[in-house]
């Protein structure tokens, strides 16, 4: 499908209470182009909650249902046992949680839920902190990140959420980033059509957050798949399929961007060139991204 | 629209619950439409929806909510949307 082909209505209305060049709402635009109205939105804590703007008025042309931080997959669950008692089967129902929502205390009821079969869409938006709360580090923060709880950088290397993901083993689960609205279309239609759990993470680049001028979150979204720093993947069924750049840096087909070339962008990486090179965690931060590409070579390259 | 009689605190959809956002801007996108080529990636990745969309996928900008982040300008491949600082005109 050609940018044309999307349908011109916007579910999230303008006048909302975002930052500018805000990637959450880049990929609700996407994700509600692709799901349509008949859908049921779960939206926990998170910079959504606050995107929604103030009572008793709402961006969102679509039912959403607020729930605690740790509930968006229970929430979700609810909605769907109750429209499957009421025999609605023409409503979507999708969560919509960022990653500290979903890496750290949100795993607990995600993880349930996709065990109980739940036929929903969870789908998390990852901009690598906590945003909402003033940009705190979540599980996803990669290493040596800047966030107000790790002033000197990260200590610790990201979780790889997709592999925990991947272990339920769900008819639909992708990867992808808001940079690339027709891998995001295509995924959240997919999986609209299949019934069953069904998990999506989109990569967010949040400009305060990350410390990059706003007019760059769309760059920065590219520049993190160019560098393999994030991947573009869809595993139907167990079948696992790399999309894009991703497919031919797997392949070997192209080398990656030096992980450097992302990075360097961003304020929260600073610390790693001035005053001096920090070449060790440079080093590690581009060891951690082979590692995961030599692993993924291992699982899904088929000689 | 339909109001709903429950004893919870809901919302209603709104245009512009913040206001207008467009008072937050410090840069201003302008829109030369001689350069546009109509590839609609603007409007597809502007965060705001602030980019409307005709018929003919002529694209234009709503200033009332716009809030001048310049992801629309540095998307553009054929420079068809530069910024402008408000309140300055470049010739
Ligand atoms: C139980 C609980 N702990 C803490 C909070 C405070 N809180 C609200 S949102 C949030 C962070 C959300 O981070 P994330 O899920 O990544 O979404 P983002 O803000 O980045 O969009 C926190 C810590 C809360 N609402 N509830
Ligand atoms: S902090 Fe980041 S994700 Fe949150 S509203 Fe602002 S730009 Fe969007
Ligand atoms: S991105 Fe540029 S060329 Fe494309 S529609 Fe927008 S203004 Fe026109
Ligand atoms: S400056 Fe930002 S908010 Fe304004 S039209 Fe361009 S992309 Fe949209
Ligand atoms: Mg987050």
């Amino acid at each position: 499908m050609a940018l044309k082909d999307y349908p011109v209505d916007e579910c999230l209305l303008q006048g909302n209470a975002s930052c500018p060049g805000c990637p959450a709402t880049i990929g609700l635009r996407l994700v509600l182009k692709a799901l349509g109205k008949k859908t049921i939105m779960v939206v926990p804590a998170c910079c959504t909650a606050v995107i929604e703007s103030l009572y008793p008025h709402t961006s969102f042309d679509i039912p959403v249902m607020n729930i605690a931080f740790e509930a968006a997959a229970a929430g979700a669950s609810g909605v769907e046992a109750a429209l499957r008692q009421q025999g609605r089967t023409d409503i979507t129902v999708a969560a919509w949680a960022g990653d500290g929502g979903t890496y750290d205390i949100g795993i607990q009821a995600l993880s349930g839920a996709l065990e109980r079969r739940t036929n929903f869409i969870y789908i998390c938006y990852n901009n690598q902190i906590y945003s909402n709360t003033g940009i705190q580090r979540s599980g996803a923060t990669p290493y040596a990140a800047w966030t107000t709880t790790t002033v000197s950088g990260k200590n610790e290397f990201r979780k790889e959420m997709g592999e925990i993901i991947l272990a339920h083993h769900i008819p639909y689960a992708a990867q992808t980033c808001i940079s690339y609205p027709e891998d995001v279309i295509s995924k959240i239609t997919k999986a609209k059509n299949i019934p069953g759990p069904k998990y999506i993470e989109i990569l967010a680049p949040c400009p305060p957050g990350w410390r990059f001028s706003m007019d760059k979150t769309v760059e920065m979204g590219r520049l993190a798949v160019d560098s393999g720093a994030w991947s573009l993947w869809e595993c139907e069924n167990d079948v696992m399929t790399f999309n894009g750049k991703s497919k031919l840096i797997l392949e070997k087909k192209i080398p990656p961007k030096p992980v450097e070339e992302w990075i360097k962008y961003q304020g929260r990486f600073s610390h790693l060139f001035k005053p001096q090179r920090d070449e060790e965690r440079l080093k590690a931060i581009q060891k951690y991204i082979d590692d995961l590409w030599e692993r993924y070579r291992k699982c899904y390259l088929k000689p | 629209m339909k109001k709903y009689p429950v004893e919870t605190s809901l919302s209603y959809p709104k245009k512009g619950a913040m206001g207008k956002t467009g008072s937050w801007r410090v840069f201003k996108p302008i829109l030369d439409k001689k350069k546009c080529v109509k590839c609609l990636r603007c409007w597809i990745f502007c965060p705001e929806g602030s980019i409307h969309r005709e018929k003919d996928d002529s694209v234009s900008i709503d200033y009332d909510y716009c809030k001048g982040c310049g992801v629309c300008a540095n998307e553009c491949n054929v420079k068809a949307i530069i910024m402008e600082r408000e309140g300055e005109k470049k010739k």
